[in-house]
This record gives structure tokens, sequence and C-alpha cells, in this order.
């Protein structure tokens, strides 16, 4: 297609590089430089949507981020999907593929617009008052057709190949906005020395010096200023200049979160650049200089194709050279609707009337207006538009002493509207910045500051090209200045608006200060007129009457009744217009109405962007000891404890080259322990160095164990108790020297154990001379276990004694093993003869390699944390977190023993002399036999006495634990009963969905209970 | 010394990395490194048996034939020697510091070392590390325990465009293919 509606020269686009897209299927030409809505606009399309909730067609209403209606989807293939993009942000790339969306079967003839006919039946708050009944049918029936029929874009459904990244920065000035107010405050700020952040949303810096044609600066025609003026702002150092990022939020302590999208507008972007990078900025001093967003008017059928800003059509024209259309009705409450109209009028576009909200009309656009033999008409408002899929007429009354007069139809095929300017104060809201509401401008302003910002420009209401630059200019200084005191506190009240140390001389139309908020009048049936608030949520001027004639009276339950200002909208188009209708229809003053908050982000914003490189593998870190990677090509199942990757069995190819599963694996893992040696990777046992004079005080008063006459080179099982004297965690601890204990601690418990102990010793005990350093990552730990145990190590360790008697049960030797120095632990887990060789982690697989060398002729078996669990649970010891739960003291899982009676206090001891920490009928750790051995209980199941009790069933307790053991040749389980011990050889129950399993209470040692194989 | 190959859980990943010149990324090898902690009295006599006198500035470290100090606390340094053999360096300083209240324990194999050197050092670090890098707020020399993503690191800057990274051994490849990741769009 041509691009019958671009303009022969002009605009900011670059006519030696067309750019060939497609739009539904249907290819179209732009150029470089081109948006998707101005390159649609230049070949005359203005159809490009279908609105939320009624399906009807829709058109640009404006030509930035604040667009409601051209949402679109831009995809580059399956994967690279991107719904709800605004048109007018998309910059066109050769290549490019975009679709219009929320249409069925197609655009121009869509099913849903039954809805708009409907209509009638589907007020606000319909939902609410109809989807009621019966209950439950909101959930399965009516949620999912609405939201069927209601739902904006689609979602791709495989994974984003893209690359996201985030970067922490800092700057001393952030200014946000690069129009002539961003500028101007970054040029100030520069020169005093700050390091300056300018971001804008946009592709081009320049803000509304863009769309200038005429405007002069300094002399310059505002085009040339600008160039002048990036270039000077690109050459210093302590600029960066960031254009297509935008400020989406602003965080407590100046935290600015902006969005760069670095990639979007390429055509073949590169493999390795992030498609979008969010910077996380901490700025000591921010300037928002986010200008002003155009009001529609609120007007009968002001949503058809065709209509749209006054100010957008005339950025379309000026930055793109793409004529809106070809004749044009102006339909506005201020002056910028005539600049539009002159400089549309020059472009080549009929201007066929102004009509005027106004009675009066004077000053210097209109009568250039009527100079140029514009039709003006004052007190005119346009009462309705006409047209399929696009607009062809409008029709005009006079508005006589509050009465519409009679119609008259004015052909046309665009329609600009403007009811003044909002200044955006997003982003101040955001900061928590109190606005206050300005009679004179009819606007909310930014009031209190929290934050260390400031706003320029007509962010904060100064209009006048001039003066917007001097202002910019001056607040860029003064945050230059603030931001070398940062010790100062934040502010808490309105900056004095500074004088500007520089002129800016500017020759520019002054749009004055004239606007409108509310509905404008149309003398219609009101049951049949729809004038849109907010053109994405479909919300209509009789939607929020009817909001408060149902009664509500503050704006944000307004909102929340109508949608208005929800969304992507965030009020950028709604806001002001809702409140002028809610205004009028409770004859309140638009500041007792109150205003609703603006939430972050400013615009959306990707999934991608937040997640940014966590995800995959590198979500969290995945933790591996240094015997991970022999495990991995012995073909270990791995199992997650926390961030570690342990090994979980070991399968091997079993009869006919089948893979073992887990039981069996297990089971033969077992039997080899048990029978002859095993080898299990222990290293991410968490371990502590507790080293000083006081070490062992220090110990005393952690652990509930005595162990001042723990002897040097001696170990010992400790507990350690929260201060409510429950089990916190357990381990072996090792006494090296009188002032140094190796600590081990659960694998799961190390960081908590870790910052316990710092906690006392920090808060409560800072006098004693003790020291804590983790040590989990220093050793690798290879625990040798079984009856063969001692024979596979003595080659390896010349220099250690093994024998029984020169190195017993529970002793703990320094030497060295290959060369390697090693802390070796004589100590069981499993009940068998067993050592753990602890030895420095760059040597943990070498030395762990030696040792299965060393073992070959025993047949030494590798096994994993399942045979561990196993062994340990027939020997009846406990894992902190399975047989406890936090409300486990000691005695309940038979540790009474490792209390120190006689010690004067350790954590947890007042809580133990509480009564009913040793009441009798409290949950005590038993064994469980079932009746048929081959049966294997569920972890977690309940424990009566009586199945057939009235409900509620009395409960005694739950299974803790639960394997089939092979070496015994039946199911062991442990479980916390109530009175636990005095019920042993008692028979209970264990009901189940199915049936109810009957078990007999037991000892909860199971295998060799005299403990004669641990000393062997 | 050990007659057994010291292992480090980053020699594949080096292997397969790109040199990018904006932020060249080095796996360092076997260093000998020390925790010390300890009261007044036994911070003077650690420094010298080491030969690196203790800084005593927050976040700074001190440098001594090739040895390094680093203040990570008011009673604690992380103490390193790169390729030295951590066991007569653990002996001379329990000998100089005999009777004194102090803590030294051998961490020689809890983490390694990665330098990432070049213009675009600090831009990558940033990736995942909150802090201000720039000269002015973390100078050449100073040092800090702080995060990389979600994995703590030992943070130090021993040239302008010259970072030390010591990470945990397990944590050491997640840091390592985040800096990767980092300095990709810059190859």
């Amino acid at each position: 297609m041509t691009n019958r509606f671009r303009t022969p020269s002009g605009g900011r686009i670059d006519r030696a590089a067309p750019v060939s897209f497609r739009f539904d299927g249907q290819t179209f030409s732009g150029f470089k430089g081109d948006t998707l809505a101005s390159a649609l606009i230049a070949n005359g399309v203005h159809l490009v949507g279908r609105s939320f909730k009624y399906h009807r067609p829709r058109g640009f209403l404006s030509a930035g981020s604040d667009e409601p209606n051209a949402l679109v989807n831009v995809a580059r293939d399956a994967a690279r999907s991107a719904p709800n993009l605004r048109a007018t942000q998309v910059e066109i790339y050769q290549g490019l593929k975009a679709s219009s969306q929320n249409r069925w079967p197609s655009l121009a003839f869509d099913a849903g617009a039954v809805n708009d006919l409907a209509s009638p039946f589907l007020p606000s708050g319909f939902y609410y008052k109809t989807f009621m009944w019966p209950a439950g049918a909101w959930k399965r029936f009516y949620e999912p057709k609405i939201r069927a029929m209601a739902g904006l874009g689609v979602a791709p459904t495989v994974p984003d190949p893209d690359r996201y990244t985030q970067n922490y920065a800092y700057c001393d000035v952030l200014v946000v906005g690069a129009g002539p107010a961003g500028l101007a405050a970054a040029l100030a700020a520069s020169e005093n020395g700050a390091k300056v952040w300018l971001a804008d949303e946009q592709a081009e810096l320049g803000g509304s010096l863009l769309s200038e044609t005429s405007a002069t600066i300094e002399g310059m025609p505002a085009a040339e200023w600008l160039k002048a003026t990036l270039a000077t702002l690109a050459a210093r150092d302590n600029v960066t200049l960031l254009p297509r990022t935008t400020a989406f939020g602003y965080f407590p302590h100046n935290l600015i979160a902006l969005a760069e999208r670095v990639t979007e507008h390429l055509a073949a972007p590169g493999a390795d650049l992030p498609r979008e990078r969010l910077w996380k900025l901490r700025a000591k001093e921010v300037v928002i200089a986010a200008g002003a967003l155009e009001r529609p008017l609120v007007f009968p059928d002001n949503d058809r194709p065709g209509v749209l800003l006054a100010d957008s059509g005339r950025t379309y024209l000026n930055r793109y050279g793409a004529k809106p259309g070809e004749r044009a009705v102006v339909f506005t409450a201020c002056d910028a609707g005539y600049r539009a109209a002159l400089d549309l009028k020059a472009g080549g576009v009929t201007i066929a009337a102004i009509a005027d909200l106004r009675a009066e009309v004077s000053g210097e656009l209109p009568a250039r207006a009527l100079a140029a033999g514009i039709d003006v008409r004052p007190s005119t408002v346009v009462v309705g538009t006409k047209g399929r899929l696009r607009v062809a007429s409008a029709q005009l009354a006079k508005v006589k002493n509050g009465q519409v007069g009679p119609a008259e139809t004015i052909a046309c095929d665009v329609v600009l509207m403007s009811g003044g300017f909002t200044p955006s104060v997003h982003l101040f809201s955001q900061s928590r910045g109190k606005l206050t509401w300005d009679v004179a401008s009819g606007a909310y302003l930014p009031g209190t500051s929290v934050e260390r910002e400031r706003s320029a420009g007509a962010a904060r209401g100064v209009y006048g090209l001039q003066r917007v630059l001097e202002d910019g200019y001056a607040q860029g200084e003064a945050a230059a200045l603030a931001s070398r005191d940062f010790a100062s506190p934040a502010r808490g009240t309105t900056p004095a608006p500074a004088a500007s140390s520089r002129a800016f001389p500017a020759v520019a139309d002054d749009l004055g200060a004239d606007g409108f908020i509310g509905a404008t009048p149309h003398g219609r049936n009101p049951a049949l007129a729809k004038a849109f608030v907010d053109w994405q949520n479909d919300v209509t001027s009789k939607d929020i009457q009817l909001a408060t004639r149902e009664g509500m009276r503050s704006i944000e339950h307004v909102k929340r009744y109508t949608t208005t200002g929800m969304a992507t909208d965030q009020g950028k188009t709604s806001n002001m217009n809702a409140l002028g209708i809610v205004s009028e229809a409770l004859g309140e003053s638009v500041p007792k109405i109150g205003l609703t908050t603006f939430r972050p982000p400013f615009t959306p914003t990707t999934f991608g962007i937040f997640a940014g490189e966590a995800r995959g593998d590198l979500f969290d870190p995945v933790r591996k000891t240094a015997i991970h990677d022999w495990a991995a090509e012995h073909g270990a199942a791995f199992e997650d404890v926390s961030l570690w990757k342990r090994a979980h069995y070991f399968p091997r190819a079993g009869e006919g080259g089948r893979m073992e599963d887990m039981h069996a694996a297990v089971a033969r893992e077992c039997r080899a322990v048990r029978a002859s040696v095993g080898i299990f990777d222990a290293s991410t046992l968490g371990k502590i160095e507790v080293v000083g004079p006081d070490a062992a005080e220090f110990m005393n008063r952690i652990y509930t164990n005595a162990w001042a006459k723990l002897e040097p080179g001696r170990l010992r099982y400790g507990v350690m108790l929260r201060e409510d004297g429950f089990v916190m965690d357990d381990g072996v601890v090792g006494r090296l020297s009188h002032d140094r204990f190796h600590v081990t601690t659960t694998t799961g418990g190390a960081p908590r154990v870790l910052a316990h102990m710092e906690d006392y010793l920090q808060t409560e005990w800072p006098d004693l001379d003790v020291w804590l350093t983790s040590t989990t990552e220093q050793w690798s730990v290879i625990a040798v276990q079984g009856p063969k145990a001692r024979e596979v190590l003595r080659p390896l360790l010349p220099d250690i004694d093994l024998s029984k008697d020169a190195f017993p049960h529970m002793s703990v030797r320094e030497g060295s093993i290959l060369g390697v120095p090693t802390r070796l632990f004589s100590v069981s887990f499993t009940g068998e003869l067993g050592f753990e060789v602890n030895v420095p982690a760059e040597y943990g697989r070498a030395v762990w390699e030696a040792i299965y060398a060393s073992g070959e002729r025993f047949g030494i078996t590798p096994y994993g944390t399942e045979t561990m669990h196993v062994l340990r649970a027939e020997k009846g010891y406990i894992i902190v977190g399975q047989e406890t739960d936090g409300t486990a003291t000691p005695d309940d899982v038979n540790l009474g023993w490792a209390v120190g009676k006689a010690k004067k206090d350790f954590v947890g001891k007042r809580s133990l002399a509480r009564a009913a920490m040793s009441a009798p009928d409290r949950k005590q750790l038993v064994g469980l036999r079932t009746a048929d051995p081959k049966l294997v209980l569920e972890e977690g199941a309940q424990i009566v006495a009586d199945p057939k009790a009235p409900v509620p069933v009395p409960m005694l307790g739950f299974v803790t634990s639960s394997y089939a053991s092979a070496v015994l040749g039946h199911s062991i389980a442990l479980a916390v009963i109530k009175g636990g011990r005095a019920r042993i050889g008692q028979k209970l129950s264990v009901p189940m969905a199915d049936r109810v399993i009957e078990v007999e209470v037991v000892e909860p040692v199971f295998y060799d209970p005299k403990g004669e194989r641990l000393n062997a | 010394m050990p007659e057994l190959a010291s292992a480090n859980p980053l020699s594949a990943l080096a292997t397969r990395s790109r040199d990018v010149a904006a932020a060249r990324l080095v796996a360092l090898g076997p260093a000998a490194r020390f925790v010390f902690r300890g009261r007044e009295a036994a911070i003077g006599a650690a420094g010298g048996a080491f030969g690196v006198p203790l800084p005593r500035e927050a976040c700074r470290r001190a440098e001594a034939n090739g040895r390094f100090a680093l203040w990570l606390g008011p009673d604690e340094w992380l103490l390193i020697a790169p390729g030295a053999d951590p066991a007569p360096i653990f002996v001379a300083i329990e000998a100089a510091t005999a009777g004194l209240p102090h803590s030294l324990v051998d961490v020689s194999a809890r983490s390694v070392g990665i330098e990432l050197a070049g213009a675009q050092a600090a831009f990558v670090l940033n990736q995942g590390n909150a802090l201000d890098l720039s000269p002015e707020a973390f100078p050449v020399g100073a040092c800090t325990r702080t995060l990389f993503h979600k994995a703590e690191i030992v943070l130090v800057r021993h040239a302008p465009d010259v970072f030390h990274i010591d990470v945990w051994r397990s944590f050491a490849p997640y840091v390592w293919e985040l800096l990767e990741e980092g300095r990709r769009e810059l190859a």
C-alpha cells in the first residue's frame, strides 16, 4: 500500500530508509523513525483494535505511552510474541509482524461486538450483581467465560528465549523525561558537576520539541537547538543518556526502576544483547520532568476510530509526516485545539470547523485561526459522531444557557479533541509525595515531598516553552547542589521555585491555561449515548454517574466499581474527567472527592525484566560437593537438600541389564554396609570451628551436653535447643585441643546454627573470648562405614593407629592421608564400625577415589542419602526435622541422656523445667512394627487406639520415618506417640483411606540394640 | 605439600570461557587462606607473622609481598597468600599469637578466587551486586563481604579495573556463570 497520508516532506522520519512491515497479515511500508501507529496512519489505517468489554472498533487516541486503544501483538516468532504493546510506542523495523487483538473472526467483523448492542444490560457493577448465583458458578462458569470474552491479548505458551538483565547503578541526579524541562535540568545539573542520568521512554530524546516546527530557542529552530543540546550532553563525561528507557517505579530512598528496551527496535538483534535491561538506580536527587498529558473530551461516540487527541494529531503530522486525515473537525476547550488546527491546515488537512466549548474565544491562536479562514464556533459541542469503523461525520450543536441546541452534521474523517493538559504526577505520587489541588490551573500538582525529588516544567504545571526551559534549568541546578549535601535530612516541604540562573529566550505558541474536566453536554437520550471516560476499560460517563447514584462518594470507590483508571491506564487519560463527572454529580468540589493512588508501573513492564538472569539453572545457586561429579559418573540419582544436590542412591544395572529402582538399589546398598563396607559423601554437613580460650565455656552454654571434661581427641554427640527448650539441631562435635572444637550440624541447619551461635555471642556473651568460623566448605567428608571400614583405611593412613584401643569409637585424630591433611573421626550414623575422613575440599575427590580403590577388594559400595536414612532408622537415630518438628524436647526423642543435669545453665534449660515439658502424655519416640512385614507405613500417617471410636477419633501421634529394611527382612517405622514409651508392646491402629493397619509399638532400636557392632 | 592435585570447581567452566577484553574472567589458582579473629592484643602479632599488617580501616585490604589481609569486621580479617602452603603459615601465626585471645582457622579450600578485569568489570559486577562501585565509593584497596546475585562473596578492588572475588567453593560455578552472562553483551 502507498503512504497516501504521508506529507511530501518534513518530519523526523528517514525518508531514505523505507521499511516494510505487516499488520494483520497485510504488508505496509513506512520509514525508519516511524512508530507502528504513525506508519499505519500514513497508510490511512485507523481501525486497530476492539474494545475490552463492548468490542467497539477502536483507533488511535494518542501518539504516546498514554495510548489506551491501540494495543497490538508483535511477534518475531512463536516464543517471541508480546501482547498488549502500544502501537504508538512500537518502532517499526524491516519485517515487523503485528496484529490486532480482542477480535474474532476479524478486526472489521467481530462477533463480540454484539456486546455493544447488549450494553444496556451490561452496566457497571453488572458482574457483581448478576453472577452471584448459584453459589460456586462464579469459579466454574462465569469467570472463565467472562475472561475468555474480555481478555486482552494472548500470552505466548513457549518459554521466552531472550535474555533480560538487571543492573544496579548510582548517580547524583536522575532526570526523568527529556523534553525541554528535562534537557535544561540535565544541562544545569551536569554543569554543576553532578553525575547525571537522563532517561526518556521514547526512541528519541526531545519530548514535545520533537513535534515543534515553528518554535525557536536561543534564536535557533527548536529542532536545531535540540540537536545541539543533545550533542552537548552526550559530550559530557558525567552525563548518561538513556532513550527507550521508562522510569516505571519510584521506590523508597530514591531507588528508581528504569526499564530500558535494548533490542526491541532492531530487525535482527544479536543473541548476546539483552532484550531489556532493568536499571535499579539509586539517585541522590531526582528531577521529574515527565511533562503533561493531553486530556480527551468526554462526548458521545468519542471512541470512533479517527477521533484522537489534538496534540497527538499534530505530532503525527509534524514529527512523522503522517496526516491523521483529510478533513478534520476540532473540538476543544483550550488553545491547543487551535494550534493543532493551524499546523494541520498548513500540512494540507482541511479544517471543517473548530467547535470551542468556551463562550469567549480570544487570544493569539484563535485570532490566527480566524485569519486563516477557519470556521470557528464558540459555545459549541460535539454531540456525536457517525461512521462505520471510521469517523465519517461529527454532529455539532450550540450550547445556550446550558441547553444544547439542534445538531448540525459536518462531514470529516478525523476529529481532534483537546480538554487541556494534566501534569503527569505519576512518579511523584509513587514517591508518596502529597498532591495539592491548584484552583487556578484546575489540576493536581506536586505538593509536599517525601523523597529527595523535585518536579520541573509541565509536570508541575509550568507551561510556556521559555518558562519550562528556565524552570527545568533552575530545578536541575538545585538538584545538583542538593546532591552534594547528601547528609541533609529528606525534605518534607515543597521546595521554593528557584529562579533560573540562565535565560532561555524562546518564541513559541502560548496555549494559556484553559481546560475542561468532566463530560460535555450533549442533550441526547443518556441511555443511548456512550461518552467514554476510560477507553481501555470501556467506562462511560453514565457508568460513573451510575456509581454515584448507587452511593459511591469517594473516587476510590467509584474507581473500583467502574474500573475507571485501572490497569495499564493508571489514570493517564481518564482520571481527571472521572473526577469532574463525580464532582458535578455530587455537587462537591474536586479536591473533596479525592484522587486515586498512582501505582507502579507507569506503563506495563515485562515479566522477563523482573526475572532477569534468575531463571533455569541460575534461579538459585546449585551447590555441589567436590565428589558430586564422581557420583554423577557412577550413575547416582540426586535429590535436593536445601540448595545442595546430594546423591540419593546409586542404581546399577541388574538382571537382564535393567536398571535397579530406588527400592532395589537401597536394599543392596544397605546390605553391603552391614555385611562389608560402604562409602558415603557427607560433605554437606554443616561445620563450624569454635576457637578461643573460652571455647569450652561457650559450648557448655549453647549445647545441652557437658563439654568441660571432654578430652582433646574425643568426639561427642551434641544437642542444641532453642530458648523455648525444643530441639533445634544436633551433630557430632570433636575437641581438637583445649581451645578448638570442630562442630558439625545438619546439612539444612548450618546457616541457622551459625546465626544462632553468633547471636548469643554478640548480644549475650560479648565477654567470651571465642570466635566462630564456618568451615562447611573447607572440608570434604567421606564416611566409610561397615565391618571392613578399618581395613579399607589402614593402608592409606600409615601415621594414624586405627586399632580399637588406640582409636576407639567417638575419637578424632589429625594426620595426613596421601599427604593431604585430615581430621579423622571414628563415628557412625549407621550402627556399624565407621569413620569419617575430613580432607580439604580441593582434595575431596582424589581422596575419595583412593579410598574407593582401597575398598574394591571388599566390594566397597557407594551409597546415597536414602540408604543413610534407612540405616540410621534401623538404629533408632533421629533426624532433626524428621523425628522433631520444633515441639520435641530432648527427652521426647530419647535424648534425655544428652542433657547435662549438673550444668548451671544452657540455652533452653529454664524452659525444660516447665511442668508441661515433662508431662507423661507428651509425644515420645517409639518404633512401630506392622503385622504384615512387607507393608511399609506412610510417613505422616496418624496413629489411633480405636479406629471405630466416634469422630473425631482421638489421635495419639503419627509416623515420622518408615522404610522397608532389607537387612531385617521386614518394614520398620519410627513414630511419636502420646506416652509412647509406656505403650511399648501395645497394639495400635493406623487408619488409611482404604483400610486400617494394625501396628505394634516397639523399642525404636531395631538393629543391634546393644551397640556391639559400633565398637567392633 | 600433598602429592594429590588440587581440584578447582571452575576448571571446566574456565576452559570453555571466551576472552572478552572489556571484562576478562580468570579462575585463580590455589591459595592459603585463613580467617583471623581476635582481641586487640593479638592483632599486631598476627599481622607481623603473616607478613602483612592487618588493616584497621573498615573495608580496606593491605598487601605485602603478594599476600593480602582483608578487613571484614572490627575483629575479623581474611588472610590470603596465593600459591602458598597453609601449614607453615598457620604454625607461624599461632606461634606469634600464643597466649593472646584469638582464633585462627585454615579456610584455604573453603573458597576459590576469581579475577574480573577490564574497563567494564564494574558494569558486569553491578548486574548482581548492589554496591556503588564507582572509584569514589569503592576505591582501589576497598574490600567487603557482599552479595553477587544470591551468593555471598568477598569483593576486593586491586586496581581501577581489576576486581578479585573470593567465593565459597560450591557457589563458585553459580557466580562464574552469572559473570559470564553479565559480560556476554560485551563480547
